[in-house]
């Protein structure tokens, strides 16, 4: 597909590194000439120089022909005219990154008025995140299938716990909580299991479950993780601000916010009514103390720089906070941050990504929106995929047992009415179903693609 | 440096050039010349040292930009090193320094040449020695990078080592597409020609060869006396007509496909050259009237002269040392400035003379009034402050080789004329020289070591000068 990409900063350059490597025709617009020029020594891309809300910058990237226009320059405005003015010159798709907490309210007024086919907010999204990973505090991390009716949630076996050195059909016969276990990685390497797997202390797994069974499945195996009810934030930007909101207005936790400036805290206060806001400096240990970090349920931690978030962090879990929660604006941060023991790293850029190659994975069908979810796990080891069975294909109607899947492959579970199915043996793909596939086979596009032919 | 990556590419160069040498092999067979193991040897000898060179994949297929480099100096050595092969053991080109000087000459598309009798050489390694000319012309990597099926992101820097020009830009995303595009183009306009004049009824041998000499603006010919051999104006039209299209930045030719006219029409480098070479025409015909006596004899030489040298070709229909100096002081600054980036041909290239130029009015300008703020503008955009340095280094470095160079061929003891046009024609690609390696003349007068010497520069011309220069830093970063 062609895709035109404008602006090049961490995400811009993320987008591409992920978008290259799955063999799209890519165009990059920047205004800034060096950063250009490193694009085009780095990526198979071509590279236009520009404004990208101007007509002929945008006429030499080609985007009358172009399927997904994507927008990520620094500013908002910019993003929503170029998207406009490229969709009037025949973009299939437009995509904007809208970040500023001003429009959120109106983003699906916008999106649909203004004619644009997906707006992100990495922010917001990030605070989503943390709120589903603070809803379940054993979890790692979780993503939502099915119209919020599956979650695949990722979860790390810590020593003692009732699941190590158990296999996997041990694990459904002593727990009798209805998950399974879709991806293991263990030492840097990703397993899909078969059921004679057996789990070892430190392997992090990835389940699928319904809402009640996740509850189940973690009292069983993380009884002493408590339910969180009060939360400090260290950092008032807009991911604090949407997190806040969030638990306090929807999930009735508490919420304590540190932000050092002052106007900022005022800006916090009118918005956040629920919340406390505290006008100190969170980086400052005796004061997390004297504002309870002892007695908090979680600690998050979202200031805009990445070592500091890390070391507040480290701090909060050497004072045996029950859950901590770091952001990590550089990607490269991501991995040292889970060497150092912090397991739940948000990033709000990995997370839009996500976002847009999902999106971008779904137009590729032939056959229009076939891919309806999609969610990289293990730093793209593995993926985990919705898909709709669109056709009455020789799979269909077919007992799951008798089916050839290749073999990286599992069937994490099929909803079907409205109705949620972890699949054995006897269960059938039918019609209309949708599919949720975990694969270490990249770049899958289609359902057939996890059967062997 | 990624050693093994180099290697790599390197053996998958030396099997492709393996393949290539079945064409000469092809015309062996045809007009029925014995000597077939002059191919075969260098053939199996380069398919054997391809295949161990390639038989592991290497896992760490990151480059920089400087393994880049030095991948496109060792794969044009190495081929010129194999491709001299076939000269030596058919016995045409018996002293091997000689044959690699032929190759080189052949390979760089400078077709400069130690032979006096070009018509005693056997059929196929006058193709070879064309065929050198078309191959080295949009490039050998260029090639590999149409073909292998798996190209990597940062091959971006090999596409920069071998192309032609200060900038070199994609014409569509997938690198792989645009060296595809360009080699389609350059195809293209090959078989054009080659019809063409099968039409005007040149044999079909010589059509081929001299339509691989002129889009790779090469200029080895099949005759002794160069295209003046034939002695037809169709056939000078019809190559000075494909000379001038070579020497035309081949992304161009892309925008007229896809109708993006205003970028044909918008280019700056485009259009000083065609200006350069109007007014270089005139001045000429005004200066020869007198030699050839009616105008239409002065345009036909002075035009093809022009075209062939500012190309860099190096074609001849005239030997212009009987011209005027003046006429010869032109021919003289056409060398040195040399075609289109992005083109086949050699030399400074036009763009760089035009932003130089841009680079001295602003200069001037700044010196008459210290405060004032001047872009440099190409084609109605600023251009990169790294790129008009990049010129200005490149410009310094060009001369500095030059002059060094010159020194060490003056040990031969020729005469100025001939030792200085020597280095000129040899490091911009062109062919002949005035003096001894007038458009008559030939390069067997010098000695062993000039001939390396200039088998450097035309290596050195044609990469522009920092693959080459890189190569001796190997393992020092």
């Amino acid at each position: 597909m062609n895709i035109i990409i404008a602006g090049c900063g961490k995400m811009g350059i993320e987008l591409i590194k992920i978008l290259s490597l799955e063999k799209h025709n890519i165009v990059v617009i920047d205004t800034n000439l060096q950063v250009i020029d490193d694009i085009s020594g780095d990526f198979d891309v071509m590279t236009v120089t520009g404004n990208s809300s101007r007509c002929d910058v945008l006429k030499e990237a080609n985007v009358s022909k172009c399927n997904i226009f994507i927008a990520m320059t620094e500013s908002d405005e910019v993003n929503i005219l170029s998207c406009l003015i490229a969709r009037k010159m025949n973009a299939k798709h437009c995509i904007a990154r809208v970040r500023n907490p001003v429009y959120a309210e109106q983003m699906v007024f916008m999106r649909e008025e203004l004619g644009l086919s997906m707006m992100v907010n990495p922010e917001y999204q990030a605070a989503r995140e943390i709120g589903r990973i603070l809803h379940y505090p054993s979890a790692i991390n979780i993503e939502t299938f099915g119209r919020g009716r599956i979650d695949m949630v990722e979860f790390k076996i810590n020593p003692g716990c009732v699941l190590a050195d158990m296999s996997l059909k041990e694990m459904t016969a002593k727990i009798k909580v209805r998950v399974l276990v879709c991806a293991v990685q263990r030492e840097g390497s990703v397993f899909i299991p078969s059921g004679d797997f057996i789990l070892r202390s430190g392997d992090k797994i990835h389940f699928a479950a319904a809402h009640d069974q996740i509850s189940k499945f973690f009292k069983i195996t993380d009884p002493d993780k408590e339910r969180v009810k009060s939360v400090l934030i260290v950092g008032g930007g807009a991911i604090s601000y949407y997190l806040a909101h969030h638990i306090t207005e929807d999930m009735g936790m508490q919420a304590k916010v540190l932000e050092t400036d002052m106007q900022r805290c005022v800006s916090l206060s009118e918005r956040l009514p629920r919340a406390d806001i505290i006008n100190a400096d969170g980086s400052d240990h005796e004061l997390l103390i004297e504002e309870g970090i002892d007695s908090a349920d979680a600690f998050v931690t979202l200031t805009g720089m990445d070592e500091e978030n890390i070391v507040l962090a480290l701090f909060a879990k050497s004072r045996g906070v029950n859950k901590v929660v770091t952001k990590a604006s550089r990607f490269s941060v991501l991995k040292i941050a889970e060497s150092v023991g912090l397991d739940c790293v948000v990033s709000p850029k990995a997370i839009t990504a996500n976002m847009i190659l999902q999106y971008v994975r779904a137009r590729q069908n032939s056959d229009g929106s076939n891919v309806l979810t999609l969610y990289r796990m293990l730093d793209g080891e593995a993926e985990a995929i919705e898909f709709i069975v669109r056709q009455e294909a020789d799979y269909v109607n077919v007992p799951i047992k008798d089916l050839r899947l290749n073999k990286n492959s599992l069937i994490a579970s099929i909803i079907r009415d409205r109705k949620y199915i972890i699949p054995n043996g006897d269960d059938k793909l039918m019609l209309n179903d949708s599919v949720v596939v975990v694969s270490t086979n990249k770049y899958m596009r289609d359902l057939n693609d996890i059967f062997l032919h | 440096m990624n050693y093994r990556m180099i290697t790599y590419l390197t053996g998958q160069i030396m099997k492709l050039e393996a393949v290539f040498m079945l064409a000469p092999l092809l015309v062996c067979v045809l007009y029925g010349e014995g000597d077939y193991f002059s191919f075969i040897t260098p053939a199996a000898i380069l398919i054997a040292a391809g295949f161990i060179l390639t038989v592991k994949k290497p896992l760490n297929k990151e480059m920089s930009a400087h393994d880049g480099f030095v991948t496109v100096a060792v794969a044009w050595i190495i081929i010129s090193l194999f491709g001299a092969l076939p000269f030596m053991l058919s016995g045409d080109i018996p002293n091997y320094i000689d044959a690699v000087f032929e190759t080189i000459s052949g390979f760089t598309t400078t077709g400069s040449t130690l032979l006096t009798d070009v018509e005693a050489m056997s059929r196929s390694n006058l193709f070879w020695r064309s065929f050198s000319h078309w191959l080295g012309g949009m490039g050998v990597l260029v090639f590999v990078l149409a073909v292998l099926p798996q190209s990597n992101a940062k091959s971006m820097y090999i596409l920069r080592a071998e192309a032609s020009g200060p900038k070199v830009g994609k014409l569509v995303s997938k690198m792989k597409s645009s060296a595809r595009i360009l080699y389609s183009i350059y195809i293209f306009l090959t078989l054009l020609e080659t019809v063409l004049l099968c039409i005007g009824g040149m044999p079909l041998f010589d059509s081929l060869a001299n339509s691989f000499a002129t889009t790779g603006t090469g200029g080895f010919s099949v005759l002794n006396n160069s295209i003046a051999g034939y002695d037809s104006v169709y056939f000078e039209a019809v190559i000075a007509i494909f000379m001038l299209l070579s020497g035309i930045n081949f992304n161009l030719f892309y925008f007229l496909i896809i109708r993006k006219f205003t970028d044909f029409y918008r280019n700056e480098e485009m259009k000083a050259y065609l200006g350069i070479i109007a007014v270089s025409i005139t001045a000429i015909i005004i200066n020869t009237y007198h030699l050839y006596g009616s105008l239409a004899k002065a345009f036909r030489f002075s035009s093809f002269q022009v075209i062939s040298i500012i190309t860099s070709t190096g074609f001849a229909t005239a030997d212009y040392i009987q011209w005027p100096e003046f006429s010869q002081c032109i021919l003289l600054l056409l060398m040195f400035s040399g075609a289109c980036a992005g083109s086949t041909g050699g030399g400074i290239k036009v763009y760089r003379v035009v932003l130089l130029f841009k680079v001295a009015l602003k200069e001037i300008a700044h010196t008459l009034n210290p405060r004032s703020v001047v872009t440099l503008k190409m084609d109605g955009k600023p251009v990169e402050a790294g790129v008009v340095k990049g010129v200005v280094n490149y410009t310094v470095l060009y001369f500095f080789i030059f002059a060094f160079s010159l020194i060490l061929i003056s040990v031969d003891n020729m005469d100025l004329t001939t030792s200085v046009t020597a280095v000129i024609t040899c490091f911009n690609n062109i062919g002949p020289g005035l003096g001894f390696v007038g458009p008559a003349g030939n390069f067997s007068g010098f000695s062993s070591f000039s001939k390396i010497i200039l088998s450097f520069d035309m290596l050195l011309g044609r990469l522009e000068i920092f693959p080459i220069l890189l190569l001796f830093r190997v393992g020092r970063r």
